[in-house]
């Protein structure tokens, strides 16, 4: 675990760690998430110095003071327009943005979306728990209907978005899924989101012990986790279940649920392919309540990759033509004008 | 026939038509012209929210003033001499503000029965021919038919698209009544049409159209003159508000070596500063069309972070959804400027008029205790400088500087003896390169002027950690300790306090140090109390004006100033603001005079009033 970066001397996960103590509950499904970060990030070839984290309101937005880099503990909700403006300025950083379901989905919602269309090269990480931690248990717009919380005693009576969808809908270029139990997926996950040149779209299943436990155990835990989740990789069968036993096969548009043997084979699965965008629009619809019989497994993985142009690097191009058409600005010029009288 | 020429020292002009007359363009090419000319003048664009409000009605009637003289012009003048007027409805409008025994020039096609209906003039009723306009000298042309008549050698244009070119008509004859050239609308139609060789043609074909219509016909036995004004020596140009806004920032970004970045939801009257600035790409200028005023303020919190001057710009509106994010920046204790060019309010209130109501939101609008500086421009020009220093005190104070225009000062044009780049003062700018205190970097350790280091990303050594919870001194940790609570709270009190000793001293506009009354004003009002105490000077009255550029802090001696008047008279554009907060602060019984009506102050008005307390 280790990289010579820039002649700099050696980096480890706990030169990322800051001297401040950590203060989530004990328990909590961050801890994993910040350790698998000081993981990759000396693995990634990035001083120090050059990289920002920027969070918006949140249990998950305590993370920048835990993490030896630049970072800002910003406003709720607007974690990913405060990096779009210091992206757009300095595009040689490495930016991420920490954000949970209630601060990147609802009250910033808007700026979510438009970071995506405008596809800056930024990192986000959703840590989705489903539910708001740091005001103490009201249900969060990925929180399933019928809820029981502190602020729907009779249930939750609004319909939960699909992050997934909602981000592809919004044209982002890279759209993943993984989980805080499962180390080396999500190891893997964050590593693809810094290759990824645009704005990457991490969401993280994450556990709230103290609110809402248990919240994605089914996809999680040993004795459903094979059975319920669906690990996606490029190039490979789509392929699940305790024994490996089960596959997903496209029927036309609809996928459907198969069991392997009696002369179904991996060749006759759905092989997944990240570049291909209608596969992922119906991908990332595979995201049934499991409470439902004959539901499908949750996916995980890398849904869709794509390449498009990347805001800042537009900006600045603008900038440089200009400038090799017209040559650098003249403050001169500029205030002179082009109708001029003099007063003698 | 001979014409005489007569000279005039001082004239009004009002250009009145429909939303879609092109009255607009007409009354700067003219301002253009006389400025050309080394006249002083002043403006007023007054035009309806609605980009075509219902053709030939009340609401959609456009004007653009301009008040034009040999001697100095402090205000677009309380009423016109000359009005244009392209329809019945735009007469209805303006004939209140046109002077007795003024001239009116009327396009009769603009007031057949229609035009009179949809002006709402009682059946029967028609101005033109009823007498009611006895008084005053009309001279009635008909555009519409002598445009279409000059446009017949081109087949190609629709009638529409003849119809558009009327303005040129109009514009072309007032240039013959005030005996000036055509040059340069002619350069601005080829810079703007150069391309459509048709439309250009047509265009210029009109304009003379309209300037040869004064010569042939026999529609005025004199043309009028008004000479150069007795301006300072130097160089002038033309300038309106919101461009000296703009250039303002670029200078300060060049000046200081700081990039500029602005992040902007477009928001009426400021929407000028983002299209101007996104045309400056050769100097860096960064812009960005935001998807909401929140994400146009946060944006240029990433921004100043990263070491450029973060920007943003808006109105009362937008200014009301940036609240929490200047809280951000006072927290943290960066650089940000934050531009609000004032409109009435509250709510969207009346978006293309002008109004000085968001002052105590600028001073106390946001949550906790949350100091920022707050500066104001006075007139079009004084942008340049006042946004210059804007930037100075926000980077070299590390705070957000809230900028206050309006409306009136954003659209309104006046001469502008411009500066030369070396005339500048140098904005000196350092971002901290090493850590501050042995092995360790302290983002919050501060220097004689309360300021923290600028430390940006990139910087080896100095990661750290900034944001909105209450930070221990020194340190910058997340602190909820009580005592550093208070601490924290009187240090950015104080630290935004202290710039007082970093900003000139307030100066009187003029009059004597002691006297009866001072006319203590901020903002656009500027003009209307410049002239109103120069004139009760004249008279020999013991009157005397100053003008606030910085509000917060005050200049230190401003108590002083204010205890050497037996009255302290504060005109606004509002329901009295500033008053409140001289009361506040120096215990000073001011008195208020106060126009709600989403128009400036006139100068009969303010005489008046200031009389009362002589």
């Amino acid at each position: 675990m280790s990289a010579i970066l820039n002649g700099n001397p050696t980096l480890t996960s706990k030169d990322f760690a800051t001297d401040q103590e950590v203060r989530w509950c004990p328990g909590c499904g961050d801890y994993s998430i910040l350790a698998q970060v000081q993981k990759i990030m000396p693995l990634m070839g990035v001083p120090k110095e050059d990289i920002v984290i920027i969070s918006g309101i949140g249990c998950s937005s305590r993370f920048p003071y835990y993490m030896n880099t630049y970072g800002m503990h910003s406003i709720h909700g607007r974690a990913t327009a405060v990096a779009s403006g210091l992206k757009a300025t300095r595009p040689e950083l490495s930016v991420w943005i920490v954000t949970g379901d209630g601060d990147s989905l609802s009250i910033g919602g808007n700026h979510t979306i438009h970071l995506l269309r405008r596809n800056l090269d930024v990192n986000i990480m959703l840590f989705n728990n489903q539910i708001y931690g740091l005001t103490k248990g009201q249900y969060s717009p990925t929180s399933e209907e019928h809820k029981i919380t502190k602020s729907t005693p009779f249930g939750s009576i609004d319909h939960p978005f699909n992050p997934l969808a909602l981000a592809l809908g919004a044209d982002a270029t890279f759209i993943a899924r993984s989980m805080d139990r499962d180390p080396k997926h999500l190891q893997a996950m964050l590593t693809r989101s810094h290759q990824h040149k645009g704005t990457s779209f991490l969401e993280i299943y994450q556990n709230c012990n103290i609110f809402n436990d248990g919240a994605f155990e089914i996809f999680t835990e040993k004795g459903s986790k094979l059975d319920e989740a669906l690990f996606i990789e490029q190039g490979k069968p789509m392929v699940f279940g305790k024994n490996q036993n089960k596959g997903i096969k496209l029927d036309g548009f609809k996928p459907v649920v198969v069991e392997l043997g009696d002369g179904v084979t991996h060749d006759d699965l759905w092989i997944h392919d990240e570049t291909d965008f209608y596969k992922a629009q119906l991908l990332v619809r595979m995201f049934d309540d499991p409470r439902i019989v004959g539901h499908f497994p949750r996916p995980f993985g890398v849904f869709y990759q794509t390449q498009r142009a990347c805001y800042e690097d537009v900006m600045e191009m603008q900038i440089q033509e200009a400038i090799a058409l017209k040559g650098k600005g003249n403050l001169d010029k500029l205030l002179r004008g082009n109708e001029v009288w003099e007063i003698v | 026939m001979d014409t005489k020429e007569i000279l005039l020292q001082d004239v009004v002009i009002k250009f009145a038509g429909d939303s879609g007359d092109g009255m607009q363009l007409t009354g700067q090419q003219f301002t253009n012209n006389t400025a050309m000319l080394g006249i002083d003048l002043a403006t007023f664009p007054d035009f309806p929210a609605e980009i075509r409000a219902p053709q030939g009605t009340v609401p959609g009637v456009s004007g653009f003033q301009v008040h034009f003289s040999s001697a100095k012009v402090y205000t677009p003048g309380d009423s016109c001499d000359v009005l244009v007027a392209m329809n019945a409805a735009a007469l209805k409008v303006n004939l209140k503000g046109l002077k007795p025994a003024g001239k009116i020039i009327v396009n009769i096609d603009g007031f057949d029965a229609k035009n009179l209906r949809l002006a709402n003039y009682p059946e029967g009723v028609h101005p033109l021919e009823d007498g009611s306009l006895d008084s005053y000298e009309v001279i009635k042309m008909d555009v519409t038919k002598m445009t279409r008549e000059a446009l017949k050698e081109f087949p190609e244009l629709g009638m529409k698209e003849k119809d558009r070119a009327k303005n040129m008509f109009v514009l072309g004859f007032i240039y013959w009544m005030y005996n000036r050239t055509l040059d340069n609308t002619i350069n601005f139609l080829t810079e703007k049409f150069g391309k459509k060789d048709v439309i250009l043609q047509s265009n210029i074909k009109v304009l003379k159209a309209g300037y040869h219509y004064g010569d042939t016909t026999e529609t005025f036995s004199a043309r009028y003159k008004v000479a150069k004004a007795k301006l300072p020596p130097g160089k002038y140009r033309s300038i309106m508000g919101n461009q000296a806004l703009s250039y303002g920032l670029v200078a300060a970004s060049q000046k200081s070596g700081l990039p500029l970045f602005l992040g902007s939801y477009p928001i009426t009257p400021a929407s000028d500063i983002l299209h101007d600035l996104s045309k400056y790409k050769t100097f860096g200028v960064r812009t960005f069309q935001a998807e909401d005023e929140i994400a146009a303020i946060t944006s240029a919190i990433g921004a100043s972070y990263g070491g450029s001057i973060g920007i943003t710009t808006t109105s009362g509106p937008g200014m009301a959804l940036k609240a929490e994010a200047m809280g951000l920046a006072v927290m943290m204790e960066i650089p940000l400027l934050i531009i609000n060019v004032q409109r009435g309010g509250p709510s969207t209130g009346l978006p293309t008029k002008t109004e000085q109501s968001d002052l105590l939101q600028a001073y106390y609008g946001r949550n906790g205790e949350c100091p920022m500086p707050v500066i104001a421009s006075s007139t079009p020009s004084d942008c340049f400088s006042a946004v210059y220093e804007a930037v100075r005190i926000a980077v070299q104070h590390m705070t957000p500087v809230i900028f206050l225009s309006d409306g009136y000062i954003a659209n309104g044009a006046e001469p502008w003896k411009f500066p030369t780049s070396a005339d500048l003062p140098e904005i000196k700018v350092e971002f901290i390169q090493e850590k501050n205190s042995g092995d360790k970097f302290l983002p919050y350790l501060r220097d004689e002027k309360l300021v923290r280091p600028w430390a940006i990303p990139g910087t080896p050594d100095l990661e750290n950690r900034v944001g909105g919870l209450e930070k221990q001194d020194v340190t910058g940790n997340v602190s909820y300790d009580a005592d550093n609570h208070q601490h924290m709270v009187k240090t950015r009190q104080a630290k935004v306090d202290m710039i007082a000793n970093y900003i000139p001293e307030q100066t009187l506009d003029s009059g004597p140090a002691t006297g009866k009354v001072l006319v203590l004003g901020w903002g656009s009002t500027y003009g209307v109390i410049k002239s109103s105490v120069l004139e009760l000077q004249a008279q020999g009255h013991a009157v005397s004006h100053a003008h606030l550029r910085y509000i917060r802090p005050f200049p230190m001696n401003l108590g002083e100033i204010l205890r050497n008047f037996d009255t302290v008279l504060i005109p606004e554009i509002n329901n009295g603001q500033l008053i409140k907060i001289i009361r506040d602060q120096y215990f000073v019984d001011a008195k208020g005079y106060n126009k709600i009506m989403g128009i400036p102050i006139t100068k009969m008005e303010l005489v008046d009033e200031i009389k009362k307390f002589i």
